[in-house]
């Protein structure tokens, strides 16, 4: 399967998640191949609105963004202000933020059949503002609702022909809870295992995943 | 006696880790702590990424770029790491199981408000990340920070004037100047720079101070800032 290919059928409109944090696990040669691809109106659902080490200031540069639900929204260059930043500031990108912990576990209570869940993140901060709040015990909760995607483009080790998958160290970050929640997972691998990988070193089951791009050592 | 720099105030909060704990250590200041714990604790430094038990920097031939903590720098795994996910990640954080997290600040009141996240930079999003999580959920807040802005101000407030990061969570602060803790009563002192007085530190501080019955001097041993 190539690239495109396996990115075939995101449509217009499309809630797509990315993963990746801190320069492990971007799936950025599916990202690029999304990015020939053009479907405008994008939600993206990333960490980082854009990292350096990433490719998703490229969806945003070409113009193909509407929304971006992250913890951090911060422009891909420090110099100067990025294509995420001018459209921030002009006001033609829809910016979501969320405390990282509340940003990762909404997307898995999305996966996971639960509609919302109250944390203790964030309570009495401009980030609850406007949530329902409700105390429990000693402590306040904020009410925060699920996330779900139609699409995840996820960066994994190695995938076998059933579909799981393990992760090179730091690579799983968000990449698991977003395959869950999504309707349409894609993972991008280094390599695919002909022979099954040992059930029990399986990091995240085939169920969840539907199509397998091998890419190589190449990020 | 010169106020502490930022590897001397690392070293000071590191002084107080405790043998056997979980610790998050912030971006920037905080993340040097781990360089001043003895070796011999059996300390576990866990990152938001996922890395639980981070080592030292990986040295430049051996790094590897899937190998990284959530400042996105190339680090080790200490013996017993493991490395799981961020959902799996932050409910270990959310569900308490940090013993301390120790974090940079902009403005900390004297009821325990920490005002750390950075959403003040012209036509920047804001930039959140992991540290509301770490601040309402771990088991004590330590902070690491300059006493005073750069143009003088207090950073220690009656109230925060900075957006909150989280209410009523700070237990210490390490400055250059001091050592303060946050009690019922507010900011009580337990150590001060030599040659800075009780009256000056009240006049440098935006909040009413305490001062502990045993309030001794602020003492580190000399550490070079590496070159910028």
């Amino acid at each position: 399967m190539t690239a495109a290919e396996a990115v075939a059928g995101i449509l217009d409109g499309a809630t797509v998640m990315l993963s990746g944090f801190a320069g492990a696990g971007f799936s950025n040669q599916l990202v690029a191949a999304l990015r020939d691809l053009g479907p405008r109106n994008l939600t993206l659902v990333v960490n980082s609105a854009t990292h350096r080490l990433s490719n998703t200031h490229e969806l945003i540069a070409a113009g193909m963004v509407r929304k971006v639900i992250c913890s951090a929204a911060r422009g891909h260059d420090k110099s100067g202000l990025s294509a995420f930043e001018q459209l921030y500031k002009d006001g033609k990108i829809e910016l979501e933020v969320l405390p990282q912990g509340t940003f990762v576990e909404s997307i898995r209570a999305g996966g996971a059949g639960i509609p919302a869940y109250f944390t203790p993140t964030g309570f009495g901060t401009d980030l609850a503002a406007g949530k329902e709040t409700r105390r429990f015990g000693e402590r306040d909760y904020v009410l925060e609702a699920a996330i779900t995607g139609d699409a995840a483009l996820i960066r994994a080790d190695v995938a076998d022909r059933w579909g799981n998958l393990t992760f090179r160290h730091a690579q799983q970050n968000f990449g698991p809870a977003m395959a869950t929640a999504s309707k349409l997972v894609v993972a991008e691998v280094r390599a695919f295992s002909e022979v099954p990988i040992p059930p029990e070193q399986v990091q995240l089951s085939g169920v969840f995943v539907d199509r397998i791009y091998v890419a190589g050592d190449g990020a | 006696m010169k106020p502490l720099n930022r590897l001397q105030m690392a070293w000071r909060a590191g002084q107080d880790v405790e043998d056997g704990t979980v610790v998050n250590l912030g971006l920037g200041m905080p993340v040097n702590v781990s360089d001043y714990v003895p070796a011999d604790f059996d300390v576990v430094v866990q990152s938001e990424n996922g890395i639980i038990g981070v080592g030292p920097l990986a040295s430049a031939n051996a790094s590897d770029a899937d190998l990284v903590d959530a400042g996105s720098r190339r680090v080790t795994l200490r013996a017993g790491a493991t490395v799981i996910d961020s959902a799996n990640s932050f409910a270990m954080i959310r569900g308490g199981h940090i013993d301390v997290t120790i974090l940079g600040a902009f403005e900390v009141a004297a009821n325990g408000d920490l005002a750390n996240w950075d959403n003040r930079i012209p036509d920047k999003g804001p930039l959140v990340g992991g540290a509301m999580d770490l601040a309402a959920s771990a088991q004590a807040v330590w902070v690491l920070m300059e006493h005073n802005t750069r143009k003088g101000g207090p950073r220690l407030l009656e109230a925060c004037t900075l957006p909150l990061t989280a209410v009523r969570c700070v237990k210490r602060i390490y400055t250059d100047i001091a050592v303060l803790s946050v009690t019922a009563g507010g900011f009580l002192v337990h150590q001060i720079l030599p040659g800075i007085s009780r009256d000056e530190l009240q006049q440098r501080t935006g909040a009413k101070l305490t001062f502990a019955p045993d309030c001794g001097d602020l003492v580190a041993p000399e550490i070079a800032l590496p070159e910028a």
